[in-house]
């Protein structure tokens, strides 16, 4: 394998290996004939990550030398993104980017043409691997916006760079809303602030979703891809389904690709996906948008009636309506032959105390009776071998 | 209780704003005090030594265009709130470019202050971004601790030089000693004083001028250029000074030495007489 990057896309790489290295700490470079891919997955593999070169995004660009197969390697990330690792660095010196996969040899060569005859060559250790592959087909989501990431970069603005999770809905009047998703706290003495941002549909290019639905995510994975999209200028794609079923996010332009498909959380998970202010009791649709103007009701502003409000556990302003979506899990994929136990999610109850990302179940790694309709081509859909057989 | 407010006009947002920054820098949890005409910032830190207690006021209707509010009772028609400082700059922080901003007192859930701001967008649709602060409110009994402090008759009073000049010659101080004697007189001047065992370094200031004070009387027969002299942790001042983002039409120090031995420092910062704040230094003294 044997591809070279010149120019702009230097930067345009580095930008997306640092993304990836939001997900997860191993690469899966796998040159194709449709372009050269880069993969991750995170650890409790609730986040998968794919971003995929066209051939006309390199000057030279040779998936394989003729006659041999199709290489795939998989790389630590930590050693990929050091030699990416400034981006400033990369765009000011870097000239061209050559990276070279030699089936003789152990090592991925990547070599930066530098200014002032400058050549940095970095010999990095990789393993063989099988594909990684996720099952996932944006199409088959019912629900989905697209709106310039410049758009969403300013709608998550408002949240703190730790906030893990993010609640992402449509509420009345058809507006976005993104709200700060807190675990509830055993400890509830300390409460968090929750913030909300609520946008108008105008400011989405397609909004193709009912008032009432919402899904939980990770903030943290999902500015991996947003900020690549904002460097790139690009127009971000949310497909969603139920609570519990992947959140696909997708980008693209002529030369490249991405997906970032991040688990959800669950409705059996999450109390409070609903963003349904408490004040209002209406069975349909749940999610309000609290913050559209509406006559203001000092009934509910009155902190005495919370008092009395604690005693009572009849129609009482705390009590959480859940969304009208049907609360059934989803179709479980089937466990499929040949898929390793540690694909197994963790249950909830065993982990207590562990991030919210393991109690999301990893769906999407699943069985390969379900269709598979990858971007990546025809080939099955396997669990990355630990062991490295074929 | 009840209590909404509403700003719209981008400086006093923006007063507003800076204020709530500095209050985050001094301290973790602040006490916020509503009432007819004022908004209070109180912090009180009750160490024995060297702690830093500070009042802000703000006069009500220099920010705000729109005031409700209704105390705990009709005699005691104000209202006293604990919060996370960081929570209430992070909110403000978002209404950098917002049409207008509102703070009413909700409970969602759980008792808090929620502050929602309108921004501007470029599109035709609003964007409404609502933070909700958990707060506490605080009983009644506990309000006496919470009152303005009071320094009546300092020693001595001075204008302090322009705070930025006293920050950066305190933070290179802060590299040497830990403790700062602030020496001040009558006659406008300031001294700023580390001493360790090699080095003493002063930086002196003139001119400085004496806001006048209250008793003529007693100082007739005082000398102006006695120093009043008061012991304090350099990291205690530079929170203090850090915390000043707003330029100050007035900034000055007071001294004041209690019966009991015990010497406090007031700094009191003044804006356009919109805002004033106040923060007391207590006396820290090493017997060697």
């Amino acid at each position: 394998m044997k591809c070279l990057v010149t120019g702009g896309n230097v930067k345009v790489l580095g930008k997306a290996v640092h993304s990836l290295s939001r997900i997860g700490d191993e690469l899966y470079l796998e040159p194709l004939e449709d372009g050269l891919s880069l993969r991750t997955v995170n650890s409790s593999r609730s986040a998968y990550a794919c971003f995929l070169f066209a051939p006309l995004f390199f000057q030279q660009y040779q998936a394989a030398t003729p006659g041999q197969d199709l290489l795939r390697c998989k790389i630590l990330m930590k050693s990929f993104l050091s030699v990416f690792r400034s981006l400033a660095m990369l765009e000011k010196t870097v000239e061209k980017c050559c990276i070279s996969l030699n089936g003789r040899s152990s090592r991925l060569v990547v070599q930066l043409h530098c200014k002032f005859g400058v050549r940095k060559t970095h010999n990095l250790s990789f393993q063989d691997c099988e594909s990684l592959q996720a099952v996932f087909d944006p199409a088959s989501c019912p629900h989905m916006l697209r709106a310039p990431a410049r758009v969403l970069g300013e709608a998550v603005l408002p949240f703190p760079p730790a906030l893990a999770e993010v609640t992402l809905g449509i509420g009345r009047g058809r507006r976005v809303i993104l709200r700060s998703y807190h675990e509830e706290e055993a400890d509830s003495t300390a409460k968090a602030m929750v913030s909300e941002m609520c946008l108008g549909e105008e400011d989405f290019q397609q909004l193709q979703a009912q008032e009432g639905v919402a899904i939980t995510f990770c903030l943290k994975e999902f500015r991996g891809l947003l900020s690549f999209a904002e460097s790139a200028n690009l127009n971000l794609s949310i497909h969603f389904d139920a609570p519990g079923r992947p959140a696909i996010f997708t980008i693209k332009d002529s030369l490249l690709d991405g997906h970032f498909v991040l688990a959800t959380l669950s409705d059996t998970d999450s109390h409070s996906q609903d963003l349904g202010s408490p004040e209002r009791h209406q069975p349909v649709p749940q999610l309000q948008a609290h913050s559209i103007p509406h006559p203001d009701d000092f009934a509910n502003d009155d902190i005495d009636s919370y008092m009395i409000a604690m005693e009572t556990t009849i129609g009482n302003e705390g009590s959480r309506v859940l969304p009208s979506i049907s609360l059934s899990p989803g179709p479980q994929h089937p466990e499929s032959p040949g898929l390793h136990s540690e694909e197994d999610e963790a249950e909830p109850s065993t982990v207590p105390g562990t991030p919210p990302p393991k109690k999301f179940r990893s769906l999407f790694f699943g069985s390969i009776l379900a269709p598979v309709r990858s971007p990546q081509g025809p080939s099955p859909v396997l669990a990355e071998d630990s062991e490295g057989e074929g | 209780m009840r209590f909404r407010a509403k700003i719209v006009d981008g400086a006093c947002l923006n007063h507003f704003t800076r204020i709530s920054n500095m209050i985050a820098k001094l301290a973790k949890t602040c006490t916020l005090r509503i009432s007819p005409d004022k908004l209070n910032f109180i912090l009180c830190d009750k160490l024995a030594n060297g702690g830093v207690s500070m009042w802000c006021e703000l006069e009500q209707e220099n920010f705000f265009n729109e005031f409700q509010m209704e105390g705990v009772s009709a005699e005691n028609n104000e209202i006293y709130l604990e919060l996370t400082s960081e929570n209430l700059s992070r909110a403000l922080k978002t209404a950098q470019n917002a049409r207008a901003l509102k703070i009413k007192l909700t409970n969602k859930h759980f008792p808090c202050l929620t502050v929602s701001v309108e921004l501007l967008s470029m599109s035709s649709s609003s964007r409404i971004v609502t933070h909700d602060i958990p707060i506490k409110v605080i009983p009644r009994k506990l309000w006496k601790d919470l009152q303005e402090p009071v320094v009546p008759d300092p020693d001595v009073s001075i204008y302090l030089p322009v705070l930025k000049t006293m920050k950066s010659v305190v933070e290179k101080m802060k590299n040497i000693s830990n403790h700062l004697v602030i020496e001040a007189n009558l006659d406008g001047e300031l001294n700023l004083k580390i001493e360790t065992e090699l080095v003493c370094v002063t930086t002196h200031f003139k001119d400085l001028g004496n806001p006048p004070l209250a008793s003529e009387s007693t100082h007739q027969d005082r000398n102006m250029e006695h120093m009043a002299e008061v012991h304090i942790d350099i990291r205690k001042l530079l929170q203090f000074l850090a915390g000043q983002q707003v330029n100050p039409t007035k900034a000055l120090c007071m001294h004041r030495i209690c019966r009991s031995g015990k010497k406090t420092l007031l700094f009191r910062v003044e804006t356009n007489e919109t805002s004033k704040v106040s923060s007391v230094l207590g006396d820290e003294t090493i017997f060697l």
